[in-house]
C-alpha cells in the first residue's frame, strides 16, 4: 500500500505539472491581453509596458512558466507586492489579491456544498436503489426507476430557480441560500446550504439509484450469493455482507469522480444560488483573463480529481482483496 | 519430400510471459514459463494430440504455432519455411494454410454476421474467388459440415452449440488449409453433441487430408482422434508416442497417473488401479529444478532434482516413442500402496 | 426397521418446477420422483437443460420464488421442504442439508477469507463462539486435505488453486455434519487427477459420516466411480433409473444407450466412428410432444402408431429399476444389442 501511494502521488504531481503547462500555453494562445484590460481608458504604451512588467508578463512564456513553477515550490518575490510564500500561485491580475489565499477563502463553501450534497445523494440514491433491487419488478421498483429517470433528466438551472421561487419566496419553508462558516454558526450554515444541497442532489440521486439497483441485481444473481444462501445465512446477512459488498466497488468509483468534480466547482449551482465558491471563481477568472487565478483553480480541480482517483483505488483494494496495489 | 520434411516442425519452442514489478520504475521481475523448449513435428494429414491439465501450456502452444503469440525462443517451420518471426506480409500465404478452431462456439462467431458472411470472411480477406463464386463455396462448405445450405442467411444465435461449432469448422475449411489447430473444440459441448463434432473432424481429416494439432484435456477423445499424442506437464512435453504406444505402454509416471485417473463409464469386476497424485501442480513462475514432475512423483530421486531428463527414446520403446524420465515405467512396475486408490468402478 | 424402508431420508414425489420467462413458461422439471437413503449416493445424469440442477436448487429452496411455480412434494426426514417457510429452510440449509457447486471460484465469496466462510456456517447453526468456529474451520480444512490449514484459513479463495478451492467448498458444506449433501457437478471444472482426489475425498467423508449424497453430473464415467444408484434425466423428466451396474451395463432407455455409445473410451477400437445422438437437447420452452426424446431417438419409428410423438411413456419402477420408453422390453434388448454391437470392441 505505501508503495502504491508513493507511486501514485508521484504520478499525480507529473500530471499536475503537465496540466499547468498546458493551461499556461493555452492562455497565451487566446488573443486577449490582460495588461490591456487593467490599463484602462488612458492607456499609453509606457503605462502598458509598466503593467506588463508588474504582472510579470513581459518575459517569454517559458521564463514566465519557470518563475511561476519556482514560486509554487520555493516562493517568489513580487517586488512591489512583497514576498509571496510557497506555495505561491501568484497574484490575481484582476484584483491583485494572492491567488492561494483567495482559493483558500472560497474553498470552505465549495467543500460544504460538495460534501453536504454527497451525504444527501448517497443516502437517498443508495437507499432507493437498494429498495428497488430488493423489490425487483414490483411497484416500488417501478416507482424508483421512473422517479430516477425523471430526476436524471432535470437540470439544476431549471430545478434551482423553481425551487427558490416556491420553497423560498412563496411558501418560505427554506431560507435564501447563503454561506455562513460552520465554525461561526452551524445552524445558519445548515439552513443556508440546505436548498443547494437538495437541488444538487436531485440529479446525482437519480444516478446512484440506478447504479445501485443494477449493481445489486447483478450481484444478487452471482454464484457466491447463492452459496451464502445455501449456507443458511439470513437474508439481511446475505444482502449486506455479500451482495452489497460486491456492488460497492463501481459505486465508490463513480462517487470518487463525482466528488472530485464537485470540489473543482459546481459552477452552475453556485451561479444559480449566488454562492461565492470555487465555481464562481473559475468563471470570473476566465471572464477577466486572470491567468494566475485560472491556473490556481484549474490545478485545484485537477488535483481534486487526481486525489479522489487515488483514494478510489485505495478504497477499492480495501473492499476487494483480489486487487493487489503495486 | 514429404517424408523428410514434416508439415510443421517445432524445435525448442519457448514462451515466457514477463511479470512486471518493482519501484519506482517497473521492470521485469520474473516470468511465467508457460512453454519451455518444445520439440515436435506434425506430418501431412496427421493428427497430433496435445494433452495435459490446465496450465500445462497446451493452449499457449497452439497460439504460438498459429502465431497469435510471439515465441520467446525456438523455431517454428512450416513446410521447411521458418515462420518463427515472419512478418504479417511474409506470413500471409502461410496463414491461409494454417487455421484455428476455438473452444467456445458462442464467443468465436460474430453475432452480427450471417453464417454466409462468417464463412466467406476468410476468402474475402485473402481475396480468394473460387470458381462458381464464394456463395456457392460457402453452401458447399455448409454441406460438408452437415448443416443445411439453406441456412446461409441465418445468424449464429439461431443455431445450437453443436451447430455453431460446425460453423467454426466450415470457416476453418474455407481456405482449404493444410493444418488446423483445434483448441479444445468439443469441451464446451454436451456429451451427446461432442461425438457429432469429433466425427465431423475425423471425416474432414480423412477425406480432405488435413493435418491437426488437436489440443484437449479429454484423454479418451484425443485417443479417438489423434494418431500421435504428446503429453505436456508444466510447459514441457513429458512423453510423445503413437496412440497405441502411449495409451498401451505409457513410460512416463505422469502419463500413467493421468491415464489411471480418467473415469470410465464401465463397471468392472476386476478393480482398476488408480494412482493418486498428491498435491497441486507447482507454479510455472518458479518451476521445480530438474524434472518438473518430481515434486509429485513417487520415484523421484536426487538425480531428478539436479538433472532435467531429456526427451529420448527410452530403452524398450518403439521408434518415435520418446519419454522424458530418468526412471521410465514398465508394464510390471508397481506403484507404492499409499499412492494407489481402489478401483472406483468396481462392482459393489 | 421397516419404517425406515417405507420412509427414506430424502423423498421427492412428482416434482414439477415451472419458470415464467419473457418468452413463456419453461417446464424445467416435469414430474420427477426419487428416494435416497442415508449413506447412499444417487447420481443424476443429464445434459444442459435436463432439469438436473434446477431439481436440486429446489430441494434447498434456492430457486427464484417470484418466477417459479412448484408442485409436488419434497420430504427431508419427514419434513416437507416445499411448505416450509424461508426461516425454517434457513435453519436446515448448511446444517442438515448442504450443497457443493460446480464453479468453486465463483461460488466462494471473493470478499471473505476461506476461514470466515467456513466458520460463519458453524456459528450460525451451533451458536459456537468465534474462537471455537475458527478452530472448527481449521479442523475441517485439515480434514479435506489442505496443507498448513492453520495458515491457509486466513487466505482468500483467489489465493487457492482450483482443487484446493473445491476442497474448501466441501469443508464449508460439511462443517455442520449435514445428513444430505447435494453436489452439483463438483468436479466438472477440475482436471482429471484433481477430480480423482475430490471424489476419493467425498467417498471417504461419506463413509465416515454416513451422509446421503445427490451427485449431479453429465459424465457417466464419474457416475461409474461414485454413485450407488443412477437417475438419467432428459428434458425435465426421468427417463431411466436403477443401480449403477444395471444402468451402465444394461441400459433400457435409448437415450442412456445413446449417451454410452457416443462416449469415446480408453480401450477398444478407434477405427469405428463414434455413435452420436443426432440433433440437440430439447428446448424446455417448447418441448417435443409425447416422449421428449422421440425426435432424436433411433427407435421411435419401431413403435407402432406414432405413439412416441403423442403419448408420454410411463416410468414404471420395480425395485428401484425402471425406464420410460414405449418400445416393448423384449424388442429393446434385441435392438440395443445390435446397436451396441456395432460399436463395442
Amino acid at each position: 500500500m505505501p508503495r502504491f501511494l508513493a507511486r501514485r502521488v508521484l504520478g499525480a504531481l507529473v500530471i499536475l505539472l503537465i496540466i499547468s503547462a498546458i493551461t499556461f500555453w493555452l492562455f497565451y494562445a487566446i488573443p486577449r491581453d490582460p495588461a490591456m484590460m487593467s490599463c484602462g481608458k488612458n492607456c499609453t504604451p509606457e503605462n502598458l509596458a509598466q503593467i506588463r512588467r508588474n504582472l510579470g508578463i513581459d518575459e517569454p512564456i517559458t521564463f514566465q512558466y519557470w518563475h511561476w513553477l519556482v514560486g509554487v515550490f520555493a516562493g517568489r518575490d513580487y517586488g512591489g507586492y512583497g514576498y509571496c510564500d510557497a506555495p505561491c500561485l501568484g497574484y490575481s491580475f484582476a484584483n491583485r489579491e494572492p491567488v492561494f489565499g483567495t482559493i483558500m477563502d472560497r474553498l470552505p463553501l465549495t467543500l460544504s456544498l460538495a460534501f453536504g450534497a454527497a451525504v444527501v445523494f448517497l443516502i437517498a440514491g443508495i437507499g432507493a436503489g437498494m429498495i428497488a433491487a430488493v423489490k425487483q419488478g414490483k411497484a416500488l421498483d417501478k416507482i424508483a426507476s421512473s422517479v430516477s429517470l425523471l430526476g436524471s433528466s432535470l437540470q439544476i438551472y431549471f430545478v434551482g430557480y423553481i425551487a427558490m421561487y416556491f420553497l423560498v419566496a412563496k411558501v418560505g419553508v427554506l431560507s435564501q441560500p447563503s454561506y455562513t462558516p460552520i465554525t461561526e454558526n452551524p445552524a445558519a450554515w445548515f439552513s443556508g446550504l440546505l436548498l443547494p444541497w437538495l437541488v444538487l442532489s436531485i440529479i446525482f440521486t437519480a444516478n446512484y439509484t440506478r447504479m445501485t439497483r443494477s449493481q445489486l441485481v447483478e450481484q444478487l444473481s452471482e454464484d457466491y450469493v447463492r452459496t451464502a444462501r445455501a449456507k443458511g445465512l439470513s437474508q439481511w446477512n446475505v444482502f449486506f455482507r455479500f451482495a452489497w459488498r460486491g456492488a460497492m466497488g463501481p459505486i465508490v468509483t463513480v462517487f470518487g469522480i463525482d466528488l472530485g468534480t464537485l470540489i473543482g466547482g459546481a459552477i452552475i449551482t453556485e451561479s444559480v444560488f449566488s454562492l461565492q465558491g470555487i465555481g464562481r471563481l473559475a468563471l470570473q477568472s476566465v471572464d477577466q483573463s486572470d491567468l494566475p487565478m485560472l491556473l490556481g483553480v484549474t490545478l485545484l480541480s485537477a488535483g481534486a480529481i487526481v486525489f479522489f482517483n487515488i483514494a478510489v483505488d485505495a478504497v477499492y483494494a480495501l473492499i476487494d482483496p483480489r486487487i493487489r496495489l503495486a | 519430400m514429404s517424408t523428410t520434411t514434416p508439415l510443421l516442425d517445432v524445435s525448442g519452442l519457448t514462451k515466457h510471459f514477463p511479470i512486471k514489478g518493482g519501484f519506482p520504475i517497473r521492470r521485469t521481475v520474473g516470468a511465467v514459463q508457460a512453454v519451455d523448449g518444445l520439440d515436435f513435428q506434425v506430418g501431412e494429414g496427421e493428427s497430433l494430440g496435445l494433452v495435459g491439465e490446465s496450465g500445462c501450456g497446451k493452449s499457449t502452444t497452439g497460439r504460438l504455432v498459429t502465431r497469435l503469440l510471439e515465441p520467446t525462443a525456438g523455431r517454428i517451420s512450416y513446410r521447411g519455411q521458418d515462420i518463427t518471426h515472419a512478418s504479417r506480409t511474409q506470413l500471409a500465404p502461410v496463414r491461409s494454410e494454417i487455421q484455428m478452431i476455438f473452444q467456445d462456439p458462442y464467443a468465436s462467431l460474430n453475432p452480427r454476421q450471417t453464417v454466409g458472411k462468417i464463412i466467406s470472411g476468410p476468402m474475402e480477406i485473402n481475396g480468394i474467388n473460387p470458381t462458381g463464386g464464394r456463395e456457392a463455396r460457402v453452401r458447399e462448405l455448409l454441406e460438408i459440415v452437415g448443416l443445411n445450405p439453406e441456412h446461409y442467411n441465418r445468424f449464429p444465435h439461431e443455431f445450437s452449440g453443436g451447430q455453431r461449432q460446425r460453423i467454426g469448422v466450415a470457416r476453418a475449411l474455407a481456405l482449404e488449409p493444410k493444418l488446423i489447430v483445434a483448441d479444445e473444440p468439443v469441451s464446451a459441448l454436451d456429451v451427446s453433441i461432442q461425438a457429432q463434432v469429433v466425427n465431423l473432424l475425423q471425416k474432414v481429416q480423412r477425406e480432405l487430408g488435413i493435418a491437426f494439432l488437436f489440443i484437449a484435456h479429454d484423454l479418451a477423445i484425443v485417443r479417438h482422434f489423434s494418431q500421435r499424442v504428446a503429453v505436456m506437464y508444466l510447459g514441457k512435453i513429458v512423453e510423445i508416442a503413437d496412440r497405441d504406444e502411449l495409451y498401451g505402454n505409457p513410460r512416463h509416471p505422469y502419463t500413467r497417473a493421468l491415464l489411471s485417473a480418467v473415469p470410465e463409464a464401465t463397471v468392472d469386476d476386476v478393480p482398476r488401479e488408480r494412482i493418486r497424485l498428491v498435491g497441486d501442480v507447482p507454479s510455472p513462475i518458479n518451476p521445480p529444478t530438474g524434472c518438473r514432475f518430481r515434486t509429485r512423483c513417487w520415484k523421484a530421486t536426487e538425480k531428478c532434482a539436479t538433472e532435467a531428463p531429456p526427451l529420448v527414446q527410452a530403452e524398450g520403446n518403439k521408434p518415435g516413442h520418446l519419454t522424458a524420465c530418468h526412471y521410465p515405467e514398465t508394464h510390471e512396475a508397481t506403484v507404492p500402496a499409499g499412492r494407489l486408490a481402489k478401483d472406483p468402478g468396481a462392482a459393489a | 426397521m421397516t419404517s425406515t424402508e417405507q420412509q427414506p431420508f430424502l423423498s421427492v414425489r412428482d416434482l414439477k418446477v415451472h419458470f415464467s420467462t419473457e418468452d413463456g413458461v419453461v417446464k424445467a422439471v416435469d414430474g420427477l420422483s426419487f428416494d435416497l437413503a442415508k449413506g447412499q449416493t444417487l447420481g443424476i445424469v443429464g445434459e444442459s437443460g435436463s432439469g438436473k440442477s434446477v431439481t436440486n436448487l429446489t430441494i434447498l429452496g434456492l430457486h427464484d420464488r417470484h418466477r417459479t411455480a412448484i408442485d409436488g412434494e419434497i420430504l427431508l426426514d419427514g419434513t416437507d421442504l416445499l411448505t416450509s417457510t424461508e426461516r425454517q429452510l434457513e435453519r436446515l440449509r448448511g446444517n442438515k442439508m448442504a450443497m457443493i457447486f460446480q464453479d468453486a471460484l465463483a461460488s466462494l465469496s471473493p470478499y471473505h477469507t476461506v476461514g470466515t466462510q467456513i466458520s460463519e456456517v458453524y456459528r450460525k447453526h451451533t451458536g459456537a463462539s468465534k474462537r471455537e468456529s475458527r478452530t472448527r474451520a481449521v479442523e475441517m480444512l485439515r480434514r479435506v486435505g489442505i496443507p498448513q490449514p492453520d495458515i491457509r484459513v486466513d487466505d482468500y479463495p483467489h489465493q487457492f488453486s482450483g482443487g484446493m478451492r473445491q476442497r474448501a467448498m466441501i469443508a464449508m458444506a460439511l462443517v455442520c455434519d449435514p445428513e444430505l449433501l447435494i453436489a452439483d457437478e463438483p468436479t466438472t471444472a477440475l482436471d482429471v487427477t484433481v477430480q480423482a482426489q475430490i471424489m476419493d475425498l467425498l467417498k471417504d467423508l461419506q463413509q465416515e459420516f454416513g451422509t446421503a449424497i445427490v451427485f449431479i453430473t453429465h459424465d457417466l464415467g464419474v457416475i461409474a466411480d461414485i454413485a450407488d444408484d443412477v437417475l438419467v434425466m432428459y428434458g425435465g423428466r426421468c427417463v431411466e433409473r436403477g443401480t449403477k451396474q444395471e444402468v451402465l451395463r444394461n441400459p433400457q432407455h435409448p437415450y442412456t444407450l445413446g449417451l454410452l455409445s457416443s462416449m469415446p473410451s480408453l480401450e477398444g477400437s478407434v477405427d469405428v466412428p463414434l455413435n452420436p445422438i443426432p440433433g440437440s437437447p430439447p428446448s424446455l420452452l417448447n418441448p417435443p410432444s409425447g416422449c421428449r426424446f422421440h425426435p432424436r431417438c433411433a427407435f421411435a419409428e419401431k413403435v407402432p402408431g406414432g405413439l412416441c410423438s403423442t403419448e408420454r411413456p410411463a416410468l414404471d419402477v420395480v425395485d428401484g429399476r425402471g425406464s420410460a420408453c414405449h418400445l416393448p422390453m423384449d424388442q429393446r434388448e434385441e435392438f440395443f444389442a445390435d446397436f451396441a454391437g456395432s460399436r463395442h470392441h
